[in-house]
């Protein structure tokens, strides 16, 4: 046998094309110009690897990055390297979360080269919520690196081939990097200049904070597009339905960095179906930014309501004809059809195309 | 390529005067003496209640917290975690310890007693061990400590301490 591991063919890295830093889907979607999608996969509470692929499942076919969070508001869940480990396993691509608040430089470093060893082509770069966040404030929070530092770390390693402290490695990872922005925070003159600062340090992504505000978006991006940083870096919005308008509200009072404007929460308000509604507004919020010069993509966070993610992207058309990557190998309409015309001509029996389609995909 | 056995660092990564520590090191030598004041202390402490609730625990807190700092930070080179474990350490604080481990000493020691990882500086926990079997309630020694929650840091021990006897009595 040898001793090498053989991937599957669904596992195997693409054929590494010039220009590009990772062999995974993510940044060919975005640097052939396609709108690309990208959705937050809820972390499970579980070691059952079956709800990880049941999570990754709803968004298959739709999306062109997972995110595996990394504890997510300082909250404890199932690990992102573990998610991202089983996610490559079938063939997902995912985008692996790393935050400055669970990990010193030596586990990050670490966890950086074994994610990649498992396929994991995108990483996001994060300070991290801090401890008190979360259901364990007496955790000691880390915060060795910050999202900076860690970009740079991790853009060492890949284009250097060396770790921090200068030692060599001798197959770096091959990783697409990202970083995350929030345009809708003060101080919003300096927004657009951290995310210079972020490019300069290694980002070649970025994802932003809930969207809710188009005229505030369109201020920040015309500050970015002044200062060319559109065409460096792939800006991703970030945009979300919203559940009800008393979630809107707690949300805006306990989860620091997102912006409802009153105008949202009133809109949600008079509507009678309000979670409906919320829907409507993440289609309209993704349609505009889809318009918007500059963006290249959205991040569709669809928190605990991660079955409306397909809905969304469709309903709002924005991927237009494209078809993202799908795990399931589902035989196509027109297949069927051409195989009931044939079967109907050798044997002269009617068969229902459509009730062959259902009777395969069982 | 074979390598050599590993040998822990001569050098001290973290450059301490010796001066740095006796203080502690007299304080681990008086463990009894200390043992005897502090359990004095807490029943004072506890007299007061009726004081600190008429204060009121969170007001107190900032004088009680700074008067602390100073004696146990003079006495103990006290890292104020807020979760006092002195007198279950021998009077060694545990955090000193670059490992800032509660529940006992490492596998690194050096056979003279000093830390793995500052070598000038004798082991936390060796301190403590010595200074608990001075004690008379030294056996507390071995009780498991629970993991350091950190958002009490910087805060009065003492009067956290005292709430929670107080508690306890009015309950039983």
């Amino acid at each position: 046998m040898s001793p090498y591991l053989a991937f599957e063919e669904h596992e195997a890295p693409l054929p590494p094309l010039p220009g590009h830093t990772s062999r995974g889907r993510l940044e060919r979607v975005l640097r052939a110009g396609e709108f690309a999608i990208t959705a937050e996969l809820n972390p499970p509470d579980s070691a059952d690897p079956n709800e990880v692929f049941d999570r990754g499942a709803v968004f298959d076919g739709w999306v062109d990055g997972i995110n595996a969070t990394d504890g997510s508001g300082a909250n404890c869940h199932m690990s992102s390297v573990g998610i991202c480990a089983l996610l490559t396993r079938v063939g997902y691509s995912p985008i692996m979360q790393i935050s400055c608040r669970d990990h010193n430089r030596i586990a990050i470093q670490g966890n950086v080269l074994g994610a990649a060893a498992m396929g994991v082509n995108n990483i996001l770069c994060l300070t991290g919520d801090g401890v008190q966040a979360g259901d364990q404030p007496g955790a000691k929070p880390v915060f060795d690196l910050d999202c900076m530092s860690l970009l740079r770390t991790i853009r060492q390693m890949r284009d250097d081939g060396l770790f921090l402290s200068g030692r060599k490695i001798t197959s770096p990872p091959q990783v697409f990097l990202g970083a995350a922005i929030n345009p809708f925070a003060p101080p919003y003159d300096f927004r657009p200049l951290r995310l210079a600062k972020k490019i300069e340090a290694g980002a070649q992504f970025v994802q932003s904070q809930y969207c809710f505000d188009i005229p505030m978006l369109e201020r920040y991006m015309d500050s970015v597009r002044d200062m060319g940083l559109d065409e460096k870096c792939f800006i991703l919005i970030g945009v979300g339905p919203l559940a009800s308008a008393r979630a809107a509200r707690w949300i805006r009072s306990n989860v620091p960095g997102i912006h409802i404007p009153d105008a949202i929460i009133e809109r949600l308000e008079r509507a009678d179906d309000q979670k409906l509604e919320g829907k409507k507004i993440c289609i309209e919020m993704l349609q505009q930014v889809h318009d918007m010069k500059g963006v290249s993509g959205a991040h569709v966070m669809a928190y605990r309501q991660e079955e409306l993610v397909a809905e969304i992207v469709h309903e709002s058309g924005v991927l237009k004809d494209r078809k993202p990557w799908t795990r399931e190998a589902a035989p196509g309409f027109e297949a069927v059809v051409e195989a009931t015309d044939n079967t109907r001509e050798h044997l002269g029996e009617e068969i229902d195309p459509s009730e062959a389609v259902a009777a395969v995909s069982d | 390529m074979s390598k050599a056995a590993y040998q822990p660092a001569s050098t001290s990564p973290v450059v301490r005067s010796r001066a740095f520590y006796t203080i502690r090191l007299w304080s681990v030598r008086h463990a009894r003496f200390l043992e005897r004041i502090y359990k004095a202390l807490a029943i004072v402490f506890l007299k007061l209640h009726p004081v600190w609730k008429r204060v009121g625990y969170q007001r107190a807190e900032k004088p009680v917290m700074i008067a602390e700092k100073i004696v146990k930070g003079f006495l103990f080179d006290c890292r104020m975690c807020g979760q006092c474990a002195l007198s279950d350490t021998g009077m060694s604080c545990p955090m000193n310890c670059p490992k800032s481990l509660r529940n006992g000493p490492c596998g690194g020691v050096r056979p003279n007693g000093n830390c793995e990882v500052e070598p000038d500086m004798p082991c936390v926990w060796v301190q403590a061990w010595t200074g608990s079997r001075m004690m008379v309630g030294g056996d507390a020694i071995q009780k498991v400590q629970p993991p350091v929650d950190h958002s009490l840091k910087e805060t009065s021990s003492w009067l956290r301490v005292t709430s929670e006897a107080a508690e306890q009595k009015e309950a039983s």
